[in-house]
């Protein structure tokens, strides 16, 4: 293909072929545009449009009905006075100190458990193939199932706890689910069994991407298994890693359905999650402004994170 | 990669050690497959028994005479709130919000990959990194808005109503529902149909054009025959998505007969009036679970492979 024909197609395309036709060969080179214009305009209303809306209703004082009138950065100022009341805690307070516990164990617990399980899954197991899809299935479910299972599951009354004193372990006693203090922790565990096995083949995928020489050389020095990962694999797969915590980050921090049902927001909404407090200000407690200052926050969060990796992402394709 | 065991020590005591080794292996992964799959396997069960057999058996224990019976109610009579219609309305609610919601936003996807890696402008890149900045919001952040504007739009079909006897779909939810998922979809379509048309050949593309092929003809004739594996990959994407949405469900057809499956089985099992049925809960739970489970064993490896396409930017 010439450097001609090349110029041609990324400019103009079918300048040259039809020049008798120029109306209909400009529209011919407008065409894409015109193809993509409907969903960037799309993008450019609901999503950026409507983001510039909430940050807008965030300085008003709308209560169960949006107004338009700016009243300043009082919606924020009570969010800041909230996150500091801790005794007794306050909904904000609540919500983001649960941000941080499950964030922090939610992350922590899928690294771990996604990359332990990739190793064992990578020492040449047979039945593999069968294994694999146990492990990554709950992904497939949505956060209502996962939650009304677990919900069951961990019922004091029915569940686990039920099922021990039947086999005899009477002393036993699991009631997280019932414990305010606790409550957050079985959204955790609900979370890591449903996104643990996705981490787990993300690892796999990059540990089938290492090369056997590099493995083969350490072994032949001497290394032990042990040492073999630690030095070696681990820091190969940092990628990994990085893609791994985007997507659980961004998992958490839009996790609102699981806390819904799996606890119904928990005792005295102890289980609530940013993402809850938002919707139940906005639409329940009509606190619009509130609401909305509370959604802006978690937009920052998660833009905090996503820009540079995006970024970088972008740029590193380019280049 | 193979497991490695130290090739100094003498064989003997190697070949017990790696036994060992492997004995632990097999074990722990065994344990967490057990983990993974017991609460599917009772909720399962537990969709299988009666009432009686719940309250006095054990969780794990399998069925006595496993009955039909909880999913039956749970498909026609089980209550959500103080409607007992069952789920069956609710499921296709969500069949009639998902399948068109899927078909848009694929083929819309499809087009804009086309444009964006075979027919580039200037500053092609600043637009997909603008729509693939979409797919990361917190929903949160829209909500709002979208709620004002489908609120006016439902107030403006009802005038429509009145005037013309027509409300052009304006203010019905499953429409509302569609379009929010496909404007919310896009980012993700975009970006896996643009991945994936970056790697296919250009070559084909500008013969085709010296050949005298319109934009829409080379789509057709040589993107589209192509294509089939990233469509499956999107299509079971947005389909596990937009089945599996609560937040956009709950926010914009929150209650009455046009909730979602999702919605409708938080109703369900949150409804109080009498005595709870946990295996009509469950059952319940699994006709919810069925389509996203039933397209994973079909087509597991496209599923990865979505997921992986969604995970791995740029």
């Amino acid at each position: 293909m010439s450097t001609v024909a090349e110029t041609q197609i990324k400019l103009t395309p079918e300048h040259d072929a039809r020049p008798s036709t120029s109306v209909r060969s400009r529209l011919q080179d407008l065409l894409p545009k015109i193809v993509l214009a409907p969903s960037f305009a799309a993008t450019i209303v609901f999503v950026y449009g409507f983001i510039l809306w909430t940050i807008y209703l965030s300085f008003t004082n709308s209560k169960t009905f949006p107004s338009y009138d700016i009243t300043g950065a009082r919606a924020y100022q009570r969010l800041w006075r909230w996150t500091f009341e801790s005794d007794p805690p306050s909904s904000w307070y609540t919500s983001i100190t649960n941000m941080g516990i499950f964030g922090f164990l939610y992350i922590v617990i899928c690294l771990a458990l996604g990359l332990f399980l990739a190793i064992l899954l990578d020492q040449k197991i047979r039945g593999e193939g069968m294994l694999r899809p146990i492990y990554l299935y709950p992904m497939a479910l949505s956060f209502i199932v996962t939650g009304v299972a677990w919900k069951w599951f961990l019922d004091p009354g029915l569940g686990l706890e039920q099922t021990l004193h039947q086999w005899g372990w009477t002393s036993f006693h699991f009631d997280w689910i019932k414990n305010k203090d606790f409550v957050i922790y079985t959204v955790v565990i609900a979370g890591v069994w449903q996104a643990s096995g996705f981490v787990m083949a993300m690892f796999l995928a990059g540990l089938r991407g290492i090369d056997g020489e590099i493995m083969k050389a350490a072994q032949i020095d001497g290394a032990t298994t042990f040492q073999l990962y630690r030095r070696i694999v681990i820091p190969l797969l940092r990628p990994v890693f990085l893609s791994a915590f985007i997507v659980l980050a961004h998992l958490a921090i839009k996790s609102y359905d699981l806390v819904v049902a799996l606890t119904s927001g928990g005792p005295g909404g102890s289980a609530w999650l940013p993402s809850n407090f938002m919707y139940e200000f906005t639409f329940k407690r009509n606190e619009m402004a509130v609401g909305s200052a509370s959604a802006v926050i978690m937009l920052m969060t998660i833009t905090a994170i996503i820009v540079p990796y995006l970024y970088s992402e972008l740029r590193e394709k380019s280049r | 990669m193979s497991a490695v065991t130290s090739p100094a020590r003498p064989a003997s005591s190697g070949v017990r050690a790696r036994t060992l080794n492997r004995i632990v292996i097999y074990g722990l992964l065994a344990l967490f497959a057990i983990f993974y799959l017991m609460p599917l396997f009772v909720m399962l069960v537990t969709s299988l028994k009666t009432m009686d057999e719940i309250q006095n058996g054990n969780m794990l224990s399998l069925p006595h005479a496993p009955t039909f019976e909880p999913w039956i109610k749970a498909w026609s009579e089980v209550c959500s709130g103080l409607t007992c219609v069952g789920m069956k309305g609710y499921f296709w609610n969500s069949i009639k919000m998902v399948v068109p919601a899927v078909l848009i936003s694929t083929l819309l996807g499809a087009l804009n990959g086309y444009v964006l890696t075979k027919w580039r402008f200037r500053g092609h890149t600043l637009v997909f990194a603008m729509m693939l900045f979409a797919c990361f919001i917190p929903f949160q952040s829209v909500l709002l808005p979208m709620a004002t504007i489908l609120g006016s739009l439902g107030r403006f079909g009802v005038t429509l109503q009145n005037a013309t006897g027509f409300n052009f779909g304006l203010g019905n939810s499953t429409v509302n529902l569609v379009f929010v998922h496909v404007v919310y979809g896009l980012g993700f379509t975009t970006l896996f149909f643009r991945n994936y048309y970056e790697a296919f050949p250009t070559e084909l593309v500008k013969a085709a054009q010296v050949d005298g092929a319109s934009f829409f003809q080379i789509f057709r004739r040589i993107m589209l025959p192509n294509s089939l594996p990233i469509i499956v990959v999107t299509v079971i994407y947005q389909f596990t998505n937009i089945w599996n949405d609560f937040l956009f469900a709950s926010a914009y057809a929150g209650s009455g007969d046009v909730m979602p499956m999702t919605v409708a089985l938080n109703n369900v099992v949150n409804t109080s009036t009498g005595v709870v049925e946990y295996n009509v809960n469950m059952a319940a739970a699994m006709i919810a679970a069925l389509p996203t489970l039933i397209v994973y064993v079909v087509a597991g490896r496209y599923f990865v492979r979505g997921l992986m396409a969604g995970a791995v930017k740029g």
